[in-house]
């Protein structure tokens, strides 16, 4: 199995690393016929403008938005923010995958950047019963403002979903490959196989 | 393990270095600019009150920029925004970090304010960057608390050849600690004019403790690419994308060339039609009191 990882810009390695601890397969994903070779997608942080700027200078944009409504997808911060079906501060186009409003640096600046522990879920509690707190890292974070009923959170922080899911599709606004844990990403990869 | 490089201040500092790897961060100078360079695709900005290039031709003392043109970009676009204050000036630092602004610069390419020490970026909740020629320097300025290491090239010169200097020099010289008993590394220390504790990480880990960035003299696609082969994770572009006389299309070409950096077709189909870059200085006709790479220790 290989699982891709969108390298156009942004924190690819630490992904890469996670997913070789995990002893899976990854690929940098930069053209659009590499989509067919991979059983899922993780779309890493880093900038969602320059991401979207590159994904159209590169003609991934309408392949990928196809790829992400039924393969298996991670969004993290910036990713997540390419999934929601509406982005805000400022409003920006997206993938459309998650029927999420997600507010871009809506913590407030780097200095407003914060490590915390995160509340597991049910969906989350049903894959790890490990009582160890999942570590939240959230840099200049998007915040999910809205979503709907069919989603499911994933973990929670100060009573807002942090992380959701619905069906082959996973949201983060904090970075779970900044820290020692690979627990979230064997979940990502458990929708893969 | 060195405090310096654990920690949640640190692992929140870097990680938003992270999140700037494969990317591009140009040089503005007021709102438009700014505009231009997040509309090209820039992962971030750098306001400065006057590009290295006019700094060198207009002498005189080079300082943070004014708070008021600071502010404006940060209005103006949605990615970071750095900015720099001189070496040792750490009053022009808490003002830089009570704007809010996301990663501070402190920059051999304004007037240094203290010949003698840097900043203790320790005592700052914004992240720093700094200026290396080797691997000595980076590992002073990561033991001070620097979040991000650059190369320091040789600022406003459209001239590639001292970033290349100074990025082989780093990655010969971490090449060189890999192979080093550890009984030898205290010595090294020593020579190196570093902390012990980082050394000892370098050696074990083969690279920086911190992300590495190039910068410096990249007027071109092919010199950020040429960068990038040699380890920098991202690059800096002062003076080239606005003295060049077709700034939107080259910052473009810059941001396309970072990302395909080991696509050598994609880079020469983006290099075309880009007109004139900025001209550039022979670097051996530069005084040595010219040299801006020269300032910090």
């Amino acid at each position: 199995m290989k699982v891709g990882i969108l390298a156009l810009q942004g924190a690819v390695q630490p992904h890469e690393e996670k997913l070789k601890e995990l002893r899976v397969e990854s690929v940098q994903v930069r053209y659009p016929e590499q989509l067919k070779e991979i059983r899922g997608i993780i779309l890493p942080g880093g900038e969602s403008t320059t991401m979207i700027h590159l994904l159209k200078l590169n003609q991934l944009w309408g392949p990928l938005k196809e790829f992400v409504q039924t393969q298996p997808t991670w969004g993290i911060c910036a990713g997540s923010i390419l999934l929601a079906n509406e982005v805000t501060h400022p409003s920006q186009e997206s993938l459309n995958a998650l029927e999420i409003t997600v507010e871009r640096n809506s913590y407030g600046r780097q200095n407003e950047s914060f490590i915390d522990t995160l509340v597991a879920g049910e969906t989350w509690k049903t894959f790890s019963s490990d009582p160890k707190p999942i570590e939240g890292v959230f840099i200049r974070a998007p915040r999910i403002k809205k979503w709907s009923s069919n989603i499911q959170v994933v973990f929670e922080h100060r009573n807002e979903p942090v992380m959701v899911k619905k069906n082959h599709c996973l949201a983060s606004t904090f970075h779970p490959e900044l820290t020692d844990s690979s627990l979230i990403h064997k979940y990502f990869l458990t929708l893969c196989r | 393990m060195a405090n310096h490089i654990v920690g949640t201040e640190m692992k929140l500092k870097t990680g938003l270095a992270e999140m700037l790897k494969g990317g591009v961060i140009m040089d503005v100078v007021n709102r438009e600019q700014a505009i231009i360079a997040e509309k090209a695709g820039a992962v971030a900005v750098m306001a400065l009150e006057r590009v290295p290039s006019d700094i060198r031709k207009e002498g005189g003392v080079a300082r943070m920029s004014p708070p008021e043109i600071v502010e404006e970009i940060m209005n103006a676009v949605s990615i970071p925004v750095m900015a720099k204050c001189r070496i040792g000036h750490f009053a022009e630092a808490m003002v830089l970090e009570s704007l809010g602004v996301d990663y501070i610069d402190e920059s051999e390419v304004l007037t240094p304010a203290d010949e003698q020490y840097h900043i203790d970026k320790m005592d700052f909740k914004t992240p720093f960057v700094c200026g290396a020629r080797n691997l000595g320097e980076a590992l002073r300025r990561i033991g001070e608390g620097a979040a991000m290491i650059r190369t320091k090239g040789e600022a406003g010169s459209g001239n590639i050849v001292e970033a290349v200097r100074h990025l082989r020099t780093l990655r010969s010289q971490i090449r060189r600690l890999t192979t080093l008993g550890s009984e030898e590394l205290m010595n090294e220390a020593k020579e190196l004019g570093a902390p012990l504790a980082l050394v000892q990480w370098v050696a074990r880990e083969g690279k920086l403790p911190v992300p590495n960035f190039a910068a410096g003299g990249i007027a071109t696609p092919a010199d950020a690419v040429l960068a990038m082969y040699l380890g920098a994770e991202s690059v800096f572009v002062g003076s080239g994308i606005f003295k060049s006389s077709s700034p939107e299309k080259l910052a473009h070409a810059i941001v396309q060339a970072t990302t395909h950096y080991q696509n050598p077709k994609i880079v020469a189909e983006c290099s075309k039609g880009l007109g004139a870059p900025m001209r550039g200085l022979d670097i051996h006709q530069l005084k040595a009191e010219e040299r801006l790479s020269e300032r910090g220790w």
